[in-house]
């Protein structure tokens, strides 16, 4: 279990600022892994636009940026911009444990075409790129949705 | 320095480090555990192309295919419950079995590397394997130095079971720890960056397009990009994902990663493997024997010498502690102003050696003691040198004097301050200080000076080590009083269960003496507190009360028959066979073992030719009755009578039904048409040439004069087969036991 408050300052938030809307609030992303049986996993969750294109990273578990390629997804698309993500890394997951991250993000961001991404990656097991995609929506808020291989359940409440 | 380096090192990684070399020897087997399952690719290759076709047919949905080490390919697909993993023919794309890694193995993998303890862990496991490097390279070298150089490094190992056990499976297991070693710091400076591993920062990996053309797939089997790679070069092939039009394959062969564009199958991006990624592959499978399943083999058998190493390593440091009280006020070898150098084979050297130094620190001296065999090259502040020593067997140097004369070398020019050579030894023994007069030989062929000449002490004679003193004290100006009272060497009461007696008759008085063996715990045995572990050939060293000195007998049993067993003539005015033979079951003696290691049998199954007169036979008969194995054994053996001193008569007969001995030649002196066991080998002489040229191997136990005789003897009747006895003995062939 790890909480983490991103207050202000975050890439993501002043990147969507709209005049008028520029409100955010906080969203609480809760991720449950499966027993995958395998050592913890790396995580990388991220929003790109209706476009597909990368907006911004929101989180990334796991502390060795050499294994970063392995979230092929986001590191694609961040180009591998382990500058931008200061501050917002942590641990790595376990095998059936809960990552909880709370941020701030811009109204802006839902009902808006925006979808978000989780990448996860785990040492000598198949990378995982997009396990999850999930649309912002204030109706999807609270709705557990499964990914393909390593995630039971991941929810973003409001 | 160095021994204490590898001392202090091992007791202190001793547990860690069993922890790594254990884990590290059962993932060794993994590699070659997973050959099993293995399906072998179509003789003449199939494209990758080609695979990925068979089993995207076989597999709908597969998502990625990898080539594992071991050989094995593995497809990820959507299964019926979720993703799953199976492992497919190269040949048909057709599923074989389901692939899952092993818990196990992952839970030994974060064991070995990590001790589960994250970076720090790591950090630790890198420590160990530092110092296990460590310990190998300065035992080598602390062997190299035993042995007396690093040419003579593969030389059979001298000493005790112990000490041997340690030698020799720390060389066998020398190469293979040092490649696990080194490649694991590398492994580990490589996991905390310290040395790249080819694969970071991303200018390795290629610059995926942000879009692809887009359009309709060609079938795989089309795609060039994959025609033209084998399996045998595959890596990894993930394919594009279904729901993003605009993804790629991408592809990592043996020699490099790229990604190919699925509507027209070019390769649109490709970076070969660089230098330092080629290098940490390579490091990785030597150390981890994934895909070279017998390097895995070999180091897990290497790293399974540890334990066995840590063991033997600890018994003798606790059995050195234990024999070696330290010597009281011994100044460091640079400051000192007199060095004592002590070549002790049983300890009881040291004993003087102790006596000389608290005299002489006693006046004000400042004395550095040591080891012979740890002489240093130079003594900056000496101003004379003592070198006290025993001699072992037929003069050889005595085990704390190692390769000293060797060592001399290392010295260059003879030093500014004089010597004198004390030799300790047994008057009884033609080689008498024999070690000792070497030494003082070859001090004085180098041009050192000498302060005395050489002296000798006889059975440790406190009165020839008092005179010894003064004529010290004259020569220093020092008045020097060597007070010394021998160590009553530490025993045990063995209980006489039987004798039988021989030979009264024929005015040779023998019996064999049988003590019920005394109860020891392992443990005891191991810290060298209990009655140790002996085999026949070993010495049985009898102290009669209120005496210091022992008398040696060699043993006729083993610990495993259960018995302690020696064959003892009654010699006129004997006091200890005297007292021997005065015994009565129940009676109690006092009594330690001596390992004897060089007279025993060579393992193998080499013929063995045992010669012995008189008492002579105990040993041997004891390496008969230890003769499970029904090793061709022949008895030659020598007596006066047969009708009286013929030992082991009634035994003798039941080995040879049980065929524990395979032939029998016996020769008695008092009777008519008798003779000398000389006598019988050169009437056997053909016999023996047969049996020695095929490599047998021949003990000889007895009276000197008698193993002068058959020494003499086997000289002449080897001459046709261009050997002789001394050729034998340099490879290990002729051994002798003699008193």
């Amino acid at each position: 279990m790890r909480m983490k408050t991103l207050l202000a300052g975050l890439a993501l938030t002043t990147a969507l600022t709209v005049p008028g809307l520029a409100m955010a609030r906080p969203v609480t992303l809760t991720t449950t892994l499966k027993n995958y049986g395998g050592n913890g996993a790396y995580l990388a969750l991220y929003v790109t636009d209706a476009s597909g294109a990368y907006k911004g990273t929101l989180w990334v578990a796991g502390p060795k940026s050499k294994y970063y390629s392995h979230l092929s997804g986001w590191d694609r698309a961040s180009r591998g911009n382990v500058a931008g993500i200061n501050g917002i890394t942590g641990a790595s997951v376990g095998a059936g444990r809960t990552l909880k991250v709370a941020v701030d993000l811009a109204d802006a961001l839902f009902d808006a075409g925006y979808k978000l991404h989780i990448d996860v990656a785990a040492e000598d097991m198949r990378d995982s790129p997009s396990e999850v995609v999930v649309p912002l929506t204030a109706a999807g808020a609270g709705r557990p949705v499964a990914g393909r291989s390593y995630i039971q359940t991941f929810t973003y409440g409001l | 320095m160095l021994r204490w380096l590898h001392k202090v090192l091992a007791l202190s990684v001793i547990v860690p480090l069993m922890a790594l070399v254990v884990s590290g020897s059962v993932l060794s087997v993994m590699p070659a555990l997973d050959r099993a399952g293995v399906v072998s690719p179509p003789a003449d290759g199939i494209s990758v192309a080609e695979l990925a076709a068979r089993t995207a047919g076989a597999l709908p949905g597969v998502e990625q295919i990898k080539r594992l080490p071991s050989g094995k390919v593995v497809a990820f697909h959507a299964g019926t419950d979720g993703p799953a993993a199976t492992v497919v023919d190269p040949s048909s794309g057709e599923p074989v079995s389901t692939y899952a890694p092993s818990a196990f193995e992952r839970w030994m993998t974060n064991l070995h590397r990590s001790f589960f303890l994250g970076d720090g862990g790591r950090i630790a496991a890198g420590a160990a394997a530092l110092a296990l490097l460590v310990l190998t390279l300065s035992g080598l070298q602390m062997t190299a130095r035993r042995m007396g150089g690093w040419a003579r490094l593969l030389d059979r190992s001298r000493g005790g079971v112990m000490e041997r056990l340690h030698a020799d499976l720390g060389r066998l297991a020398t190469p293979g720890l040092i490649v696990s070693t080194l490649t694991a710091l590398f492994l580990s400076l490589t996991t905390f960056g310290l040395i790249p591993d080819g694969r970071s920062p991303p200018p390795a990996s290629p610059t995926f397009p942000t879009m692809a053309p887009g359009g309709p797939a060609l079938p795989l089997a089309e795609i060039d990009a994959l025609r033209g790679i084998d399996l045998s070069q595959l890596r990894e092939l993930t394919f594009p994902n279904p729901a993003d039009p605009t993804d790629l394959f991408r592809l990592t062969t043996a020699d490099g990663e790229g990604c190919i564009d699925p509507t027209s199958g070019a390769l649109l991006a490709w970076q070969d493997h660089t230098l330092g990624r080629q290098i940490h592959e390579f490091i990785y499978t030597m150390h981890t024997g994934r895909g070279l399943w017998w390097v895995g083999v070999l180091l897990g058998l290497s790293a399974l010498g540890v334990p066995a190493l840590g063991v033997s390593g600890t018994v003798l440091w606790w059995r050195r502690r234990r024999a070696r009280a330290p010597i009281a006020a011994n100044v460091p070898a640079r400051t000192a102003d007199t060095v004592i150098l002590v070549g002790s084979e049983g300890g009881s050297t040291w004993g003087f050696a102790r006596t000389l130094h608290a005299a002489l620190t006693a006046k004000g001296h400042k004395v550095h003691t040591v080891a012979m065999g740890r002489v240093a090259s130079s003594y900056p502040a000496a101003q004379r040198m003592f070198l006290l020593t025993a001699t072992h067997g037929d003069g050889r140097a005595p085990a704390s004097a190692g390769a000293f004369l060797e060592r001399l070398d290392g010295i260059g020019a003879p030093p500014p301050f004089p010597f004198a050579v004390l030799g300790f030894g047994d008057r009884q023994f033609p080689q008498f200080c024999r070690f000792a007069r070497d030494v003082d030989a070859a001090l004085t062929r180098r041009g050192w000076t000498p302060l005395l000449p050489l002296e000798t002490i006889d059975r440790q004679s406190p009165q020839e080590f008092a005179r010894w003193g003064k004529s010290l004290s004259a020569v220093l100006g020092e008045d020097l009083v060597l007070a010394h009272v021998p160590e009553r060497p530490r025993t045990q009461a063995l209980t006489l269960v039987e004798r039988i007696d021989y030979g009264t008759e024929v005015q040779a008085p023998t019996c064999v003496l049988r003590f019920a063996l005394p109860r020891s715990s392992t443990l005891a045995r191991l810290a060298g507190l209990g009655w140790p572990l002996f085999s026949a050939g070993d010495l049985l060293a009898v102290v009669p009360p209120g005496d210091t000195l022992p008398r040696y007998y060699s043993l006729a049993s083993s610990t495993h028959d259960g018995f302690v067993e020696i064959c003892v003539r009654k010699h006129p005015g004997g006091l200890c066979s005297g007292l021997l033979h005065g015994l009565r079951p129940g009676d109690l003696i006092e009594a330690f073992v001596k390992p004897n290691p060089s007279f025993h049998p060579a393992p193998g199954r080499k013929p063995v030719i045992l010669i012995g007169a008189g008492t002579g036979i105990g040993p041997l008969a004891g390496f008969i009755r230890a003769n499970r194995g029904r090793r061709p054994l022949h008895l030659y053996f020598g007596g006066r009578d047969p009708e009286s001193d013929f030992l082991y008569r009634r035994e003798i007969q039941g080995w040879l039904d049980d065929r524990r001995l395979t032939s029998l030649s016996t020769v008695f002196s008092r009777v008519s048409g008798g003779g000398y066991v000389q006598d019988r080998l050169r009437a056997d002489a053909e016999r023996l040439r047969t049996l020695i040229g095929a490599g047998a191997q021949v003990l000889v136990c007895g009276g000197r004069e008698m193993a002068a005789g058959v020494k003499e003897t086997l000289d002449e009747l080897l001459v046709p087969a261009g050997l002789t006895p001394a050729l034998l003995k340099r490879d290990g062939r002729y051994l002798e036991d003699v008193y």
